[in-house]
Formats: C-alpha cells, structure tokens, sequence
C-alpha cells in the first residue's frame, strides 16, 4: 500500500484584487518561499513541482509552467502542470501527495495561483463557440438556479445565505491572508447590497482575486524531522462526471457524495459531524454552504439551511466551516481549492493563528469545480496513522 | 513500486482539418477502440487522465467538453494535465504505484485547426517581456537550427534526410496525414519558409486524438498477451529563458534518458517527439541512440503532429511495437514547450 505523506509547508499570499506590485512570476514565488520557510527547507530539497491553475485564459499565459519554472525552482527538475477547472488546487495537492505516497519523490513542492486581475475571468469563462448558444452568464448566473432549487424544495429562508456571508467574512478578518476584509459587516449590510442572480446577492458572492498558495509535501522520514508539525494526509480522492445529463442532481451532486464517501473510507470517518474538527469547503456563494453541509453528511437532507441557522458552522459551533473566510473570502481560482486544503492543514498543525480552532485535530479540505462536475477533497490529521 | 505495463494503445486518423467535428467526437471513437482492444470498459477503470490544451480550441476547459466522450455516470475518479498526454500517463502511472488504481485510461487531443497555431504557441513565453514581441513557434524554431547548422553539428542534408526517412516510415502509419518518398535533392531544391527552415522540416497542422490503456503488473496479464512494461520513465524541465538555453543542446532530455535507464540495454526503436527536423538529431544524440537505432517507424511529428497527443503517440507506437511482439525495447520522448524546453523519456520493455 502507498507510503504515508504529510505537509510539512503551507504558504500563501495576500489575495486581493490587484497584485500591481509582482508579476505572475513573483506571486508564485512568494506563496512558495513562505511554503519552504515553514517546512524548514531550500529550492534544493525540493524533488519535484506540481503546479496548477484554472483556464489559462485567466492570464493569457498558455502552459504558464514553461513561464514559471524560472520563478519556482524549477529548472532541471520534473514538473508537472494540473488543470481540473475549480477543483484544481485540491487536485494538484493530491497529485503531490500521490507523487509521495507512491514512493517516487520525497518531498516534492506544490503551487497553485491565479492571478485574475490579468485579465478578466467571466470573460475567460463565456466563450461564444460554434454551434453553441451563447450564455456570457459567467459563473454566478450558471449556479443560480441550483441555489434557488434548494432554497424553494427545502423552505429555506432568504437570510440563510446572508447568515453565510457574514460569517465567513467575519471569520476572515482573523485571517490577514485573506482578500475581504469587512469587520462591521451584519445581515442587514448583505441584505442591502445588490440581488446579482436571484438569490446571490453582491455581498454573498466570491470576488475576484490575485493570489498563489504552496505547499510542501514530505515521506514520513522527513516529515518527522520537520521544524514544525506534520499535517498526515489520511485520504483523498476526486469525482468528475458529464456537465449535464437526464436526472443529474445539482443540489446533492453525486460527484460530490462518491467523493467524500471515498475520502470517508480512506480515513476512517464514519460519522463526519463528531469526528471531523474543522471543514474547509470551496463555498463560492453563500447557499452552497448548506448545500455541501447536507451533500458531505454534516446533516441530514433539509437540514442543512437549519445547521447555518443554528451557528453550528461558526467558529464558535460544533463544526465550524470556513474559519479561514473561504472562497467567499478569497477566490484566485485556480489556488482557492489548495487554499482550502492548505487551510485544513493549518489547523490540525494549530498554525492557523488567529482563526485557529482550538484544539483541531482532524480536518478536510474540499475542492469544487465545473458545473457541478468536479470535486477534490482531503482528510489531514495531527495524529500520525 | 509495483511494475506496470501498456496494454493497448489507439490512434485516431490525423487531419488537416476535421471540419465541424468536435473534440469528442475525435476523442469517442480512439476510447472506443482502445477498450475493444483490450477488452474493457469505462466500469474497468480506475483512474482516467487526459492532456489537452485550451489554448488551441480558444474556450477555457477544452477537457470538460472532451470528458463528455466518455461514460461517467457514475462518477469517475479523473484528472487532467494542460500539457501533452504523455504527462497524464505519467499521472497514471503515479496513481497506479501509489496501489490506488489497476487499469487506467490515458488520452489526448487537440483540434489546432481553427487558430493560427505558431502565432498562439508565442502565449507560452514571458507575458510581459517575451510575448509583445510576437515570436512564433516555427521562427523560434528556426533560430534553435540555425544555431545547430552554425555550430557544424549538421547541414541542411542531414535536415533533409530526417525529413525523408519520416515520410517514408509514415508510408506504413494509416493514420499519417504526410506520407511519401521524397528524395533528398528534391527536398533541398524546395524554397525557404523561415530560413533556414523549409516547410517540410515543420509538422504539419493536425486535428486528432490518441488513447492508451496503462495497467499495474497485476492486472496486466489479464487482458494482455505481452504487455509493454514501462522499466523508466523520467522528464525534466529548462529554464524558460530561450537566451539562457543553448539551443544544440537539451540537458533535460540528456538527464532524462539517464534516471529512465536508456543505456541499460539494447534499444529496438526509438519514437522521438521532435515537430522540427533538426530536433530529432539533437533528441538522438542526447539519449546517446546508436546510428542503428530506427527512429520514428510511425513518422513522427513530421507526419502528424496532434498537439498534446503527439508525445503520447511516440510512447504508444513503441508499446504499440512491443505488444505486437515487433520489438523488444524500446525508447519513448515527448517534448513540451519552445525549443524542446520540457522532455520526457520512458523505457518499455517485453
């Protein structure tokens, strides 16, 4: 069976709208530096890269990794480019653990980035093609309707999604990482700010940002011996299935179920609420909380809008959600789902500083992308398996 | 680590243009085949990876459209690499050492037709220094052989009969889009394109799709007689500086072939990714190949060059080879990027 890994780095830029002050080359150089320094080592320890991203088109850069070797230690060693649209940043984590746990490499760097002000991303994203009607609704307007299937099958009042939205970016202002910082935010700023897609409105939709995230990733040997704690990768796993088909379910994707279901399995969690410490979920807009609570065995079907309401998803809950601000917070693309891997790393190492939750010690992270069609996730624990 | 193996390997017909052919339906018909080959299907498999570009279809997620070749009801276990398909067995082969999966499916495609291909591949250098300028993938090209013609490492003739060899190898490829028997005169007699290159030293533009079925040693006897079992595999990046590289040379491809074992014996074949004549020469000489050693029995880039298939092509022609009991060992590269700046060597074996 596959050797144990762990992260044994975690760094990341301060994502915010406009990066003027680097290049492509710089923001991932950053992310990367601040991955070494926490686990202790040089561009030279490092075996091999695995970088990913969203749509090129987001940059204007095709196959940045040829760009980016340079910048990121690179040169002479493997590198490996992953693009999975959303998900990408927790599948590329898992292509690194993988590249570890298989035995090849022992320490191999990961990084994932976007930078969004480069270019413009629903533009990327609405294409007009051949043959094809053309939506230009980006992706907000693609996911509307979900939302407001959920809303309208489960009875679920208007401000569950404002509840979201305030806490999230209530939980990032502990995070100095973290893109919006909004400290005098209530459900009443939310409730006020522009209906976008019926039910999104602007407040309970993710911005647009510059950002990279890097992790280190190292063998049990040397994960051992790492300055500070290892965060053990107990499982992974991702799900794809086709953009659409007759009965797809885009409220309980089942992508998603046979995903966590595997990440489950692989880690020993046969009951997610009692045992998992802290989740962090791609949440791009606010219903998808309650959404991916009930889809992730959090709750039962229905009654995940009702855990929100409750508070059992803040930082003071049972399960808190997102500490970290999230998705709603942040969103480089194609970093937001290593962000959030990363994120749960952190905290079983009890590194996450001011959004720590205390006493942490088993975490997912949980990746998103396409329609629906599209999930990463990981297991990471304090305790060595 | 667990051996594996290449149990079955399809490639689609290599067009000019496919018309108004998407890319899955190029993609459905070579999954198709591969699964018949092999006798499997999607439920067999464990792991799926795919290479492809967005940048040639000019949409984002090329791959999402292409996912829909295939049957992923339920849900699949998947991923995919923006860069030639050889990488995405390379991810294959990770997941199956890792003990998470048996059988996998590898594919790739690309659809270069409706863009100008050369001027969009200038999207692969330095945004902000390199890319305003424009250079274009076969003028870039151009300087790396005329660096190997000024250094006297080859003459135009040697160009030339690179050229001559693929299109007569590609004679016995039905899926060859350039095919012939040149001579060599005839060829140095055709006009310049970008000096000092001629059309001919160029790959042509190509629509197409490739895939493989990659198997773990436990797997592999079931559905194969004589698997190709991959005994290295290895790739290396440079530096994506053009002016900090000498261009004759390709140390990656150099370290590559080393860590994947291609001295370690006897080498049958060799099927090497270079779209530009003077780089098979360079390819050749790195891997320390023989003077003996056929190279590019398919044709090579030369004959067709499906982007983000054609590194994958070279590894499943050689398994190819092996499986049907034509060879014994053989050596595989793909190449990524401006001047071969991304190599790839693998070594398979009966």
């Amino acid at each position: 069976m596959a050797n144990l890994a762990a992260v044994v780095g975690v760094g990341q830029t301060k994502h915010k709208s406009k990066h003027k002050d680097v290049s492509m080359a710089g923001l991932v150089r950053q992310a990367a530096e601040r991955a070494l320094a926490d686990a202790g080592c040089e561009w030279k320890d490092i075996d091999a890269l695995v970088l990913g991203k969203a749509p090129d088109m987001f940059e204007g850069v095709m196959m940045p990794e040829l760009y980016l070797t340079d910048a990121l230690g690179g040169n002479g060693k493997p590198v490996i480019r992953v693009h999975t649209a959303g998900s990408v940043g927790g599948s590329t984590a898992i292509l690194a653990a993988n590249y570890v746990q298989s035995g090849v490499y022992n320490r191999v760097l990961t990084v994932t980035f976007e930078k969004q002000s480069e270019s413009n991303a629903t533009w990327a994203l609405s294409p007009r093609m051949p043959f094809v009607p053309h939506v230009n609704a980006g992706a907000g307007g693609f996911f509307a309707p979900y939302m407001r299937q959920y809303k309208e099958k489960y009875g679920a009042p208007d401000y569950i999604g404002c509840m979201v939205a305030v806490k999230d970016r209530l939980n990032a202002c502990r995070n100095p990482y973290a893109h919006l910082q909004i400290p005098n935010i209530d459900l009443a700023m939310v409730q006020q700010s522009p209906m976008l897609w019926e039910p999104v409105r602007f407040l309970e939709s993710c911005p647009s940002s510059d950002g990279a995230c890097a992790l280190v990733i190292a063998n049990e040997q040397l994960a051992l011996r790492a300055p500070n704690k290892p965060a053990w990768i107990l499982g992974s796993s991702t799900r794809s299935d086709g953009t659409m088909y007759a009965g797809k379910d885009n409220v309980h994707p089942q992508s998603l179920i046979a995903c966590a279901r595997d990440v489950y399995a692989k880690s020993g969690i046969t009951n997610p609420r009692k045992q998992i410490d802290v989740a962090e979920l791609y949440i791009p807009f606010s219903w998808y909380e309650p959404m991916y609570l009930e889809t992730l065995g959090f709750c039962g079907e229905g009654e995940g809008w009702k855990m929100v309401e409750s508070g059992a998803t803040a930082m003071t809950g049972d399960m808190p959600i997102n500490a970290s601000g999230g998705v709603l917070s942040s969103n480089p693309i194609g970093a937001s789902g290593m962000l959030r891997f990363g994120e749960a790393a952190l905290q079983v190492r009890g590194m996450a500083g001011e959004h720590q939750v205390d006493g942490a010690r088993l975490a997912i992270g949980h990746a998103f992308g396409g329609a629906h069609s599209y999930y990463a996730m990981w297991a990471v624990s304090a305790d060595k398996p | 680590m667990r051996d594996a193996a290449i149990i079955g390997y399809a490639q689609g017909p290599q067009y000019r243009y496919a018309g108004a052919a998407n890319e899955s339906e190029l993609i459905m018909p070579v999954v198709r085949r591969v699964m018949e080959q092999v006798g499997v299907g999607q439920q067999d498999i464990d792991f799926t990876c795919s290479g492809s570009c967005d940048y040639l279809q000019g949409a984002a997620f090329a791959f999402v459209e292409g996912l829909s070749a295939l049957a992923t009801v339920p849900p699949i276990k998947e991923s995919h690499v923006e860069m030639d398909a050889a990488w995405a067995v390379y991810e294959a082969l990770i997941k199956i050492w890792t003990g998470e999966a048996d059988l996998c499916l590898v594919y790739g495609f690309g659809k270069s037709s409706p863009g100008e291909l050369r001027t969009v591949m200038a999207l692969q250098l330095d945004p902000y220094y390199h890319v305003p300028l424009w250079p274009d993938a076969i003028s870039l090209a151009a300087l790396q052989a005329r660096a190997m013609l000024d250094s006297g490492a080859i003459s135009e003739r040697d160009m030339a009969e690179v050229v001559a060899r693929s299109r007569a190898n590609a004679r016995a490829n039905p899926n060859a889009q350039l095919k012939g028997n040149p001579g060599i005169e005839e060829l140095l007699a055709e006009p310049g394109f970008v000096s000092p290159l001629r059309r001919h030293d160029c790959p042509p533009i190509t629509d197409g799709a490739s895939a493989m079925i990659v198997a773990s040693a436990d797997v592999a006897a079931r559905y194969c007689k004589r698997p190709a079992w991959v005994r290295g595999i290895d790739h290396r990046m440079e530096t994506g500086i053009l002016g900090a590289r000498d261009l004759t040379r390709s140390p990656s491809t150099r370290i590559a072939g080393e860590k994947a074992g291609v001295a370690r014996g006897k080498v049958d074949l060799a099927e090497l990714h270079a779209p530009f004549s003077h780089q098979e020469i360079i390819l050749r000489r790195e891997l320390g190949l023989a003077d003996a050693v056929p190279v590019n029995l398919s044709g090579g880039a030369l004959a067709g060059n499906t982007m983000m298939a054609a590194g994958l092509d070279r590894i499943g022609f050689v398994a190819e080879r092996i499986i049907n009991g034509k060879a014994d060992r053989g050596v595989a590269h793909a190449t990524s990027g401006p001047c071969l700046q991304q190599n790839l060597v693998a070594v398979l074996e009966a």
